[in-house]
């Protein structure tokens, strides 16, 4: 796990004088599912904000340590950060369709980048649409408003939205937090196949979704990183007692 | 007697807050009260005129009282445009000021620049229309080579300026209602931030923005003191974009210049009650459009 498609080296973060994340070390391995979990204000959704730089716009923080993706800072002055933000797409907990139709929702990005080339683009909302498992739901009724559709096919017009750019690595923040369990396997299943060509980064809304979907898994408790390891190494025996309780049950 | 109280099956008459209930109730009512009374009163002196002059008349393009020539279109048309000229100086110049306060503006700057504007709101109109007299009739004057400086445009000017805080104030209350979320949305498609305000943000909030633009012009049309001091008063019908830069008179400064020197009870009188009519009717017309506005957005359940 030296060679991490993404290096996390000493990070720390602090919002308004509180440390968030104290110096987290930790490289996430390509084409896999590294899942980040433990209890709520463990650090682990600002972590996956800083690895796109989400945070940029938010005032008052601070930050040490480096952020590496395929070896290069993330942080460092010349990066463009909306190329970045390309590279390295987000799905969020709540599933949040721009105002406009289906089609315009997954074609958002690929028309900023300045894409404009209609066959291109045609095969790009199909291509998108198939990785998230929606075509077939959606594919007659494109130009209906996104808002239309239920929550889980919202969610996965998210995802759908995030890969229409081909990023390399995608984070993904709760993304079944608001679904009911037939979207969720939906969306779990749909990881398995993209994690053959991206990176995948998910923070779980329980531990049984992280024992599910993670090839490897970190512990996060306060903002520190407790455990790191192969996902069912951690979930079977973990090293740490602290993971073990949370594991367990016994607090959460 | 205080256990008897609270165990007692009907509540117990207290005098003293019989007393304050009755007062609220009648405080309350009375606002209501004396709004419907002085529609009443507006009607009972205005609507005369409807038959004391020939509608003919009283739609014509003369306003020359003096001579029995009660034609309102000069001053309706005079009103219309010196208003929509305002709103389109003061809508982009608001939204955007709204735009850099809400979303571009560093804390500390946005700390100083809400007060800042809304202290706008509180400089007397009369002042702000001698500053218009004094500063921007003869600029206007100079720059646009017109005959004089009290013109549509000075007038527009002024009136902008005086729109601009409720335009700014509600449009910021409309963008900071945007959830967050939107924004973090189209920042990880790789949108710069200004793509970001322009496609989600400011759609977002648009219905919002609209609000803004309708009591800002609900401000405008209303407004008369400065209005008086720098469009120049003379009332005829502006009728192409010339008309910009030449005087006009609205229906406000007609009212406050002539109510002064009116016989009481004349048809002259009733003509000036009258005009108050068309502009209550015009301004509960743009206020029924801004709520109508706001009542849609809310039944859309916010912005999803």
């Amino acid at each position: 796990m030296v060679d991490g498609k993404i290096v996390i080296d000493d990070v720390s973060y602090a919002y308004g004088g509180d440390w968030i994340l104290r110096n987290v070390t930790l490289h996430v391995p390509p084409n896999a599912v590294t899942v980040f979990f433990g209890p709520a204000g463990g650090g682990k959704t600002t972590l996956l904000r800083l690895i796109n730089r989400l945070n940029d716009l938010v005032e008052d923080t601070e930050m040490s340590g480096r952020i590496l993706l395929d070896g290069k800072d993330i942080y460092d002055r010349r990066v463009n950060v909306p190329n970045l933000r390309r590279r390295v797409g987000m799905v969020f907990a709540l599933p949040l369709p721009i105002p406009g139709t289906i089609r315009e929702n997954v074609l958002y990005g690929p028309k900023l980048a300045g894409m404009n080339n209609p066959d291109q683009l045609g095969d790009i909302l199909e291509r998108s649409l198939m990785q998230a498992a929606l075509w077939d739901e959606v594919k007659d009724r494109l130009d209906s408003p996104a808002t239309a559709l239920s929550g889980g096919q919202q969610q996965r017009l998210c995802i759908a939205r995030s890969l229409s750019l081909e990023p390399e690595v995608l984070l993904l923040d709760e993304p079944t937090s608001g679904l009911d369990p037939i979207s969720t396997r939906k969306v779990e299943e749909s990881l398995y196949e993209l994690k053959q060509n991206y990176t995948i980064i998910l923070v779980p809304h329980s531990v049984q979704q992280a024992a599910r979907v993670a090839d490897y898994a970190a512990f996060f408790l306060m903002g520190e990183l407790v455990e790191y390891r192969p996902g069912v190494d951690i979930f079977v025996a973990p090293r740490d007692k602290r993971t073990e309780d949370y594991v367990t049950g016994r607090f959460g | 007697m205080m256990s008897q109280a609270e165990t007692s099956e009907k509540p117990q008459f207290i005098w003293t807050e019989f007393v304050i209930e009755a007062s609220i109730r009648v405080l309350g009512f009375s606002t209501i009260g004396f709004v419907l009374l002085i529609f009443l009163f507006l009607l009972l002196e205005g609507v005369p005129v409807f038959w004391e002059v020939p509608l003919k008349n009283l739609f014509g393009t003369r306003w020359y009282p003096n001579f029995g020539y009660f034609g309102t279109l000069p001053l309706i048309f005079g009103s219309a445009f010196v208003t929509l000229t305002a709103i389109i100086i003061a809508l982009p110049l608001g939204v955007l000021t709204a735009v850099f306060i809400r979303e571009v503006a560093p804390e500390w700057l946005r700390e100083i620049l809400k007060p800042m504007v809304e202290v706008l709101a509180g400089i007397p109109s009369v002042v702000l229309g001698f500053f218009g007299m004094i500063v921007i009739a003869p600029l206007v004057r100079v720059i646009f080579n017109a005959p004089t400086g009290l013109t549509v445009f000075s007038g527009a000017l002024v009136l902008a300026y005086m729109s601009l805080p409720t335009i700014i104030s509600v449009a910021e209350d409309a963008l900071d209602a945007v959830p967050k979320s939107y924004r973090d949305a189209a920042l990880a498609m790789g949108a710069t931030q200004w793509q970001t305000i322009w496609h989600v943000v400011v759609p977002a909030a648009r219905s919002g923005i609209a609000m803004a633009v309708m009591l800002g012009m609900g401000r405008a049309i209303g407004e008369t003191m400065a209005v008086m001091m720098v469009t120049g008063n003379a009332a005829r019908m502006p009728l192409d974009l010339g008309s910009l830069f030449m005087p006009a008179r609205t229906m406000t400064a007609t009212i406050a210049a002539e109510m002064g020197e009116v016989a009481r009870g004349g048809i002259h009188y009733h003509a000036l009650f009258g005009i108050g009519i068309i502009l209550f009717l015009l301004t509960f017309i743009i206020n029924l459009a801004a709520a109508l506005a706001i009542f849609r957005k809310q039944r859309r359940g916010g912005l999803r």
